[in-house]
């Protein structure tokens, strides 16, 4: 079914859907608004806009600490949407869902307690050339407090994840975690999860996703993949910026020492020490993002009305289109040329340096991203210290927008002539 | 498609981004400073030869960056020879409010010259996330003039 849907027979009524997003009304210096920027922070549907100011408007008080009316609804809001969360990645459970503020606090929750609470010096923690900073610096930190070793595993001149080399840097049995993306924010590039789980577990080693892209694109099945930690933001999937989530295997959170200390985490406190409360409450210190989680709850009905399997199908003929446009230019490199590829194309134009290229961009009412997009190793491998300009798609993509970008990138590199 | 953007990116901005003016190293500098955007990739060395009496009597840089700090570095260092580091940091005063403004209501007929040479860069006011790739240079070479021989100062305008 997955095959029949991804071939394109479900097509999205991209005309309908933007209008969804109030945003992509706009002009920018007279010309429509191209958002090509999405892999950065995508656009919000009305439904998830209006969902917060219904809450703010109605149901708002702070959860889990009040015996009367308002309390309880923003309670039973916040829980419904953990609910909602476990439902999206298929979690056996709710209480596998901890809230946090970003993928990156997820990210770094993981690093603290299980890095310093349950991985033991001697073990290494195998990360990829390609990872955002987000899941690179937090166990580069680990590997500075704890002298639990830092791997990297190399990616191949196409963009892909060298296989060959992660089964070299699990060889040895010492890695305890694997921390990889589930896509590349700079090449596209959709990792084989599954088959990454498998030679981890085979070597001992828990595996760790970086869903931050692949959450928005795909449809993710934790239990599917046998993942153990999976983590993705809320501001990237068309819910709001300020919540992240991170899955993990209830076994390894219960295991695992609280991070934040605070309200909230704890069941009881005593003059001389305190008792963590049970998962998830123990690694939600603090009020936590209760109008972002019903946000975050809007945004996930919202992707799972149209369907992923239809978002996924969208996306890949958006990808054919913009590989043949991008390809035809003349001076334009692309990088990376993964087989399996989602909607983020990173490229340089010759004699055009990417800050002013986006701002050519810009001109034409083209939005898109231009430095080194937290990936900075990434850039390095591939030679593009300097940066590249990142052109990344939305469910609202459309083939046209991906011609006018194609467009003026002819005439830009004419400019700069 | 980009002809409202030649107020920005002029031939002479251009000519310098591709051809930098001055872009070499000095080996018998006595300041030499580092400016470096990490947030865009902006980066440059600057050097500067002073005379006896204490003037900038050369000046050179060697880097990698966008059209707009290229080209700012190669006029900046045009502009700077001959001058003490006194008339060097006015002038970088001078600059900034052109880059962020767009016009320099203080410039008078004194550093008339020298400003006109600069104007072509005042198109940056309109484009707030680029207005720091025109002032990396100038706050490199305060950066410069602050060290002493031997030291190499780091400046950003990040």
């Amino acid at each position: 079914m997955d095959g029949a849907l991804a071939a394109g027979t479900a097509p999205l009524d991209v005309a309908r859907i933007r209008q969804d997003f109030p945003i992509l009304r706009q002009t920018v210096r007279g010309r429509p608004l191209v958002f090509l920027d999405s892999g950065a922070s995508a656009q919000k549907p009305r439904a998830v806009i209006e969902a917060m100011v219904r809450q703010m408007e109605t149901a708002y008080a702070n959860v889990h600490r009040g015996a009367y009316h308002l309390s309880e609804a923003a309670t039973a809001a916040y829980e419904a949407a953990r609910a909602a969360v476990a439902r999206f990645l298929n979690a056996r459970d709710p209480r596998e869902i901890v809230f946090t503020q970003s993928s990156t606090g997820a990210i770094n929750l993981v690093a603290h307690s299980y890095g310093r609470g349950v991985l033991k010096p001697g073990q290494a923690v195998l990360v990829s050339e390609m990872e955002h900073h987000a899941n690179f610096v937090p166990w580069q930190m680990l590997r500075n407090d704890t002298g639990i070793e830092f791997r990297l595993c190399r990616v191949t001149p196409s963009g892909e994840l060298d296989l060959d080399d992660l089964a070299a840097k699990l060889a040895d049995g010492k890695v305890g975690l694997v921390a990889v993306t589930h896509m590349s924010n700079v090449l596209g590039t959709v990792t084989p999860a599954a088959r990454i789980a498998r030679m981890a577990h085979e070597a001992g080693a828990k595996v760790l996703f970086d869903g931050s892209q692949a959450a928005v694109h795909r449809a993710v099945d934790v239990q599917a993949l046998d993942a153990d930690f999976y983590v993705f933001t809320g501001h990237k999937l068309y819910g709001p910026t300020g919540i992240g989530v991170l899955w993990a295997r209830l076994e390894l959170l219960d295991r695992m020492p609280p991070f934040l200390g605070g309200g909230d985490m704890i069941s009881a406190v005593y003059a001389d020490g305190f008792e963590p409360a049970p998962v998830p409450a123990k690694f939600e210190a603090g009020t936590p993002p209760i109008v972002e989680a019903t946000g975050l709850h809007a945004a996930i009905d919202y992707v799972t009305a149209i369907g992923m399997p239809a978002i996924e199908a969208h996306e890949r003929a958006l990808v054919e289109h913009a590989t043949r446009r991008l390809d035809a230019i003349e001076g334009l490199t692309l990088l990376g040329r993964a087989q399996d590829r989602g909607g983020v194309f990173s490229f340089v134009l010759d004699n055009a340096h990417p800050h002013d290229l986006a701002t050519l961009l810009d001109r034409a009412g083209i939005a898109v991203r231009s430095g080194r997009h937290c990936a900075e190793p990434l850039h390095a491998c591939f030679g593009q210290e300097g940066g590249t300009c990142r052109a990344s798609f939305g469910l609202y993509t459309t083939q046209g927008e991906i011609d006018h970008l194609a467009d003026a990138l002819v005439e830009a590199r004419k400019f700069f002539a | 498609m980009f002809d409202d953007l030649r107020d920005l990116y002029q031939e002479v901005i251009l000519d310098h981004g591709r051809k930098p003016r001055n872009f070499h190293r000095l080996e018998d500098a006595d300041r030499t400073a580092r400016g470096d955007n990490p947030m865009c990739g902006d980066r440059m060395e600057l050097f500067l030869k002073l005379s006896p009496e204490g003037g900038i009597a050369d000046a050179a840089f060697q880097g990698r960056g966008c059209a707009i700090s290229m080209a700012s570095a190669s006029l900046m260092t045009e502009t700077v020879k001959g001058k003490s580091p006194a008339e060097a940091r006015s002038l970088g005063e001078h600059f900034r409010a052109l880059a962020t403004t767009g016009t320099c209501p203080e410039c008078g007929e004194a550093i008339a010259e020298d400003m006109e040479r600069l104007q072509v860069l005042g198109g940056v006011s309109e484009f707030p996330s680029r207005v720091k790739c025109a002032t990396l240079a100038w706050h490199t070479l305060n950066a410069a003039l602050d060290g002493g021989p031997g030291d190499v100062k780091e400046a950003s305008s990040e």
